[in-house]
């Protein structure tokens, strides 16, 4: 319990600041990073020919964001499949299947990292260091500029004071957002973990794999080769930036990739530390300091929820002894040397924050911390990746909005804009995706067992596909692992979840936000709703529950609900 | 909650609208509603499975009772619009019938006239009517005064004058004139009238939805997708666990989740919605007109008529020194008695209530009128007795023109009344002048609660007058509003409404002039006055046929009330569903997967009778509402918050509540029948 209080606040006290620090660099006002980082812009902004002042409507910043993506995934998926024939591969690894190719290439691409190869196994120190630390850097900031864009137009964009009523608004520009998250963000911030890790213990260097003689020889094996590589760096983005793909198969719960209890304090830090900063940030675009605490408090209170029953549930014996006179925690999957509290606090903040990387087997979770693993992702929207979280978390802001102001007796509206039938026809849009996507594949890959490739008959069964969906769909990409998923069908249907989970989510609130800045604004009044109470607190955070309750009961009584009533009998 | 349905309509309406509702059936009508259209669709499968297991000779009760249930959720929501449209079809028709078979003398173009039905009436010609007759159509005066009767329209009895060339030019269809021979301009073809239009609003088939309702529709078809895709995808992962799902379980669950209770009453609030506006006879051109009426931010009213009365009224004479009381009362009224002006009747009233004797005329008397050069008013008698009362300046200047000492302290009388609000009148006979009649404004009663009641709801008012600062300021106090403007021209009402439209307000006025049409098509609600001119009339876009200025609080209070009935049934249909799924999970995988039945917590009776239980609660809810729908809820003046908090908590929380007992009472009483 004192881990997880002690981190828990740690995060809470160093996003405060680190909010305020976004805002500064977002806002667009001078800045005292400026120093330091314009020069290095300008040299960057002049290399892709980007005029630094232009600002962007909604519809050129959207497209200047599928367009780069579209870039760096042709570009990505090309260099997957030549791998072999690129430099800094000491190990000679060999190229990546087409379809395997494709999966991982979307996979980054999309800040989701859900993997379906063993990285250290199947992946060049190229491929790892250079290509997917690019992506672990750039698709944050992708995610991040979004957010910001959708932030600056509920305030009416960056023209608000000048520009007449439906009047096109200034979102900003694409590049420029991209390129300060990169480098005045996620940069220094990866830096100082890294160093933090390295000093723990993890792997930095370029060397080869370390042979290494066994001392006893009767085990049939001469001698261990243990990767190595630039290991710290990648693990500090891969946890900072919500991606989650790690250097070793076994994610953070390698002995090299998160050594020690400290380290793990650390990566838990990181995990959380940008989602939680970027509700501060908001308040701070928005103008509206009242409003970040609103949602902290719901964001807050879920989170807490969650947390609370995960490490209850794993305080508890593994189910699967149950009728067996075993006490104890179920430790079954974990690592001794991070223990009960802060494994089940990572399980919990991984999957809400869309981050996935893991420092235990979730696929060994008691069910109620596996359901509440699987209930974070499918909320997706407290704390989320970053950006994309957020985003999501406006998302149900609009939808309680509509049916609170409907409540008052007024149009709705978000801080005085009206949300009118066009907004709701897109947020529809959005409310039907997740149930269509993760229902739709989990359905047919289960109506197809020759597919599912699955290790496990019943209620689990069931629970890893419809989790490998979900983590797909959330760009979360945790696994429950237990799926022989390297298959052609497996990394086709994911990538489609990949790609319609991340950028619908990302693309329709710009629109919706790109056709409400424009509105008439009308002041705020005690007649008019406010966002900042306790009241809409809580009736955002039921519609929250309620909408996804509802859509994914069934699926959840048939999978981790199942499997708990089975395993209490 | 409490009202049932029959206190609120009588027993032909019920028969008429619950055959109205069976062919609402019809795929056509249907289609029109997305959740119920999916219900009924969910029928037509469990009828086809009914008939299946009869053919095969296998039990085919329980899908039998599911087919009734569901097609009865569809029959009471098309029975719950029925209603609404019923009663809106009553009271149009009630306003409608006075204007059947009624007949006028149109002018032909050589000036004769011709004896026509008023169904041939065409806009643009031109009727003639005298004293005793039925006007035959909605139109303008272009020709004459009048005194007409709109009981047949207003249920008010008070005649009412109408003059061509004034703001009070409009006359309605149906009416009867008392006294005079008007030209009356006919300003719409049969059918197109205001309150045809207004029949239109709460007719379904013509029905145009408004915006809000439009965008909750959609949300509805949404949240129906969504539980269709859940319930579609369910058979396959059960298969994966090797069992098979029930498809009228199914199909129940699907109804079950969808948000019926809200999809099945939505037509009924929007028109019970616009059945509140005519109620209160207020005709709107279009249903967007009223809803936007729950939006306003500020009401622009005039003073006069709306705040007060329409005309100033003595309240007090205040002699000047050396003058006693009785002498300047006996000279005030001396000038007043054969004064038509509402000032000049209400100075013998306060007389009268002050029990001073009325003096009769005096033999010769000639009544000096009051005119706008001149500004005073009095009678003559006698050699050269006069007695006269005016405006301050006016009279002194009077007196001047013939010597008379100014006294002391009229100066100091003029300025008391004047700082009150009131108007001063001087009063001066032929040696002296006399002292001062103050004239106030009486601000009309309850007028004041209203602007407290809507300031808690929000809505600003904002008085708009041609007094001067301090006058409006002493009304504007009494009253209550929050803002006035004095000194204001016609044209300043018009800037007024741009200004405050430039800072996102929505603006409501009302007025009835020529030179209101403009600021009424301005502002985003125009009420006109069913009295004023066609210009108006046109420009608006509601009419109230009462021409009661005070009525757009009252449009205010509908609209608003019209939305917040529909979010509160949608929370507690949604919150209805938590309720149910705890019924009918167990009860749907009960069968197949056994160890699922740990979930019921609940205890009903069997896996069928919870489904019948919750579908019959399902079914059930819409009738049990239609109450609330017509009557709408109830708008309690409160701040955004508490309003929002009162009604989460019981839509909200009262609606994940409520079903649980309910579906346990019905699961209990289930279980006595079969």
């Amino acid at each position: 319990m004192i881990e997880i209080s002690i981190v828990l606040l740690a995060v809470f006290l160093l996003a405060w600041p680190l909010g305020y620090y976004m805002t500064g660099i977002f806002t667009g006002q001078p800045h005292f990073s400026d120093k330091l980082f314009s020069p290095l812009e300008r040299i960057i902004y002049r290399i892709l020919n980007i005029n630094e002042e232009r600002g962007m409507g909604w519809k050129d910043y959207a497209i200047a964001f599928l367009a780069s993506n579209l870039v760096l995934g042709v570009l990505f998926f090309i260099l997957f499949l030549f791998q072999h024939k690129l430099p800094l591969n000491p190990d000679g690894i060999g190229p990546l299947s087409w379809d395997l190719a494709l999966h991982t290439a979307i996979s980054f691409l999309t800040n989701t990292d859900q993997q379906h190869y063993s990285g250290q196994a199947q992946l060049s120190y190229f491929s790892q260091s250079i290509m997917i630390v690019t992506l672990q850097f750039l698709t944050p900031a992708m995610g991040l500029a979004i957010c910001v864009a959708v932030l600056r137009g509920l305030s009416g964009g960056r023209n608000s004071a000048s520009a007449q009523e439906g009047e096109l608004r200034d979102f900003g520009n694409y590049y420029v957002d991209v390129t300060r998250g990169v480098l005045r963000l996620l940069i220094p911030l990866a830096c100082v973990v890294a160093l933090l890790l390295t000093a723990q213990g993890v792997p930095s260097s370029y060397a080869g794999a370390i042979k290494a003689q066994l001392l006893d020889s009767s085990t049939g094996v001469a001698e261990q080769v243990i990767p190595i590589g630039p290991v710290a760096a990648m693990v500090a983005i891969k946890q900072l930036g919500t991606n989650g793909g790690g250097w070793y198969g076994p994610n953070s719960a390698h002995p090299m990739e998160n050594p020690t209890p400290v380290s793990n304090v650390i990566e838990l830090i990181s995990i959380i530390l940008i989602p939680m900063a970027v509700v501060f940030m908001a308040g701070g675009l928005l103008r509206n300091r009242k409003f970040t605490w609103m949602a902290l408090g719901a964001m807050g209170l879920l989170s807490l929820l969650f947390v609370a029953a995960t490490v209850y549930s794993e305080h508890l014996p593994n189910a699967a002894f149950s009728g067996l006179s075993a006490v104890g925690a179920n430790m079954e999957g974990k690592e001794v040397r991070f223990g009960i509290d802060t494994s089940a606090l990572w399980a919990t903040l991984t999957t809400q924050t869309s981050n996935g990387s893991v420092n235990a087997m979730h696929d060994s979770l008691n069910p109620i911390a596996g359901l509440a693993a699987l209930v974070g992702m499918l909320v997706n929207s407290v704390w989320g990746g970053i950006g994309g979280g957020f985003v999501n978390f406006i998302v149900f802001v609009w939808i309680t909005v509509f049916l609170s102001g409907l409540m008052i007796g007024r149009t709705p509206e978000i801080f005085g804009r009206k949300i009118e039938t066009e907004e709701i026809t897109w947020l529809g849009c959005l409310i039907v995706l997740p149930t269509l996507l993760i229902l739709g594949c989990t359905a047919i890959a289960l109506s197809i067992p020759s597919l599912t490739a699955n290790s496990n008959p019943g209620f689990h069964g069931l629970s890893q596909v419809f989790y490998e969906y979900t983590s797909a769909f959330a760009n979360n990409g945790s696994g429950f692992e237990g799926l022989g998923d390297n298959t052609v069908w497996w990394n086709l249907s994911t990538s489609i979840c990949l790609l319609i989970g991340r950028y619908l989510p990302l693309v329709i609130p710009l629109v919706v936000a790109g056709s409400l800045s424009s509105k008439r604004v009308s002041p705020a009044s005690s007649g008019s709703l406010k966002l900042e109470t306790p009241t809409f607190l809580f009736t955002l955070v039921s519609i929250i529950l309620i909408l996804n309750v509802l859509s994914f009961l069934p699926s959840v009584v048939l999978g981790p609900i199942g499997e708990s009533i089975q395993l209490m009998r | 909650m409490s009202t049932s349905i029959f206190s609120l309509v009588d027993k032909a309406t019920l028969k008429e609208a619950s055959f109205e509702a069976w062919r609402k059936l019809s795929p056509d009508s249907a289609s029109r509603n997305p959740v119920m259209f999916v219900v009924l669709v969910g029928t037509v499968i469990t009828a086809m499975i009914t008939v299946q297991r009869l053919v095969s000779q296998e039990s085919f009760g329980f899908e039998l009772a599911t087919t009734l249930i569901l097609l009865f959720t569809v029959w009471f929501a098309n029975f719950a619009e029925a209603i609404a449209e019923a009663r809106g079809r009553g009271q149009a028709s009630s306003l409608r019938s006075a204007r059947r078979d009624l007949k006028g003398f149109r002018i032909k173009a050589d000036g004769s006239t011709e004896e026509i039905l008023a169904t041939a009436l065409r806009k643009g010609d031109r009727v003639r009517i005298s004293a005793g007759e039925y006007l035959p159509t909605d139109g303008e005066i272009v020709l004459g005064v009048a005194t007409i009767n709109e009981s047949a329209v207003t249920g008010e009895s008070a005649p009412v004058l109408r003059e061509a060339g004034t703001d009070h030019s409009g006359v309605i269809g149906g009416t009867k004139l008392l006294v005079g021979t008007i030209e009356v301009l006919v300003t719409a073809d049969p059918g197109e009238s205001f309150l045809d239009r207004m029949i239109g609003l709460v007719e379904g088939a013509k029905r145009q939805k408004t915006p809000n309702e439009l965008a909750l529709t959609v949300l509805l078809a949404a949240l129906t997708l969504v539980f269709l895709i859940v319930v579609t995808a369910l058979p396959a992962m059960a298969n994966f666990l090797h069992a098979e799902l029930d498809y009228t379980m199914l199909v129940a669950l699907l109804v079950c989740l969808i948000p019926t209770t809200i999809g099945g009453l939505l037509p009924a609030i929007g028109v019970a919605g616009m059945n509140r506006a005519l109620a209160a006879n207020v005709i709107a051109k279009s249903g967007k007109a009223v809803e936007v009426a729950g939006d306003v931010d500020l009401l622009l009213l005039d003073k006069t008529g709306t705040i007060t009365f329409g005309d100033r009224q003595a309240t007090q004479f205040l002699a000047v020194d050396g003058i006693t009381d009785r002498e300047l009362i006996e000279a005030a009224l001396l000038t007043s008695l054969q004064d038509p002006t509402p000032e000049g009747k209400s100075v013998i009233k306060l007389a009268e209530s002050m029990d001073y004797a009325c003096p009769s005329t005096p033999e010769d008397a000639d009544f000096i009128a009051f005119s706008a050069e001149t500004r005073i008013s009095g009678v003559k008698w006698g050699a050269n007795n006069i007695c006269i009362k005016g405006a301050s300046d006016s009279a002194k200047r009077w007196a001047q023109e013939r010597d008379l000492a100014i006294p002391l302290s009229l100066d100091a009388l003029v300025t008391r009344v004047a700082q009150k609000g009131a108007t001063p009148l001087v009063v001066a006979n032929q040696h002296a002048i006399l002292g001062v009649i103050a004239l106030s404004d009486v601000i009309k009663p309850g007028v004041a609660e209203r602007f407290a009641r809507l300031r808690a709801l929000g809505v600003r008012t904002v008085m708009v007058t041609g007094d001067n600062p301090v006058t409006a300021g002493v009304i504007a106090a009494e009253a209550g509003v929050d803002d006035f403007v004095a000194e204001a021209k016609p044209e300043d009402k018009l800037e007024l409404i741009r200004r405050e439209q430039a800072n996102g307000r929505l603006v409501a006025m009302v007025g009835d002039g020529t030179n209101d049409a403009p600021a009424l098509a301005q502002a985003d609600v125009g009420l006109a006055m069913n009295s004023g001119t066609q210009a108006a009339k046109e420009a608006g876009n509601m009419v109230d046929l009462d021409s009661d200025p005070a009525k757009l609080l009252a449009v205010v209070e509908v609209g608003k009330q019209l939305l917040i009935t529909r979010g509160a049934l949608t929370t507690f249909s949604l919150a209805n569903d938590v309720a149910k799924y705890f019924v009918i999970i167990p009860a749907v995988f009960a069968g197949a997967i056994p160890a699922i039945a740990a979930l019921d917590f609940m205890h009903l009776s069997s896996p069928t009778s919870a489904v019948l239980s919750a579908l019959i609660f399902n079914a059930l809810v819409i009738p049990a509402l239609i109450p609330l729908a017509l009557k709408g809820v109830q708008l309690r003046p409160m701040s955004a918050e508490r309003l929002l908090r009162n009604n989460m908590l019981v839509y909200g929380l009262g609606g994940m509540l409520l079903p649980f007992a309910v579906i346990k009472a019905i699961d209990l009483c289930l279980g006595f029948v079969l």
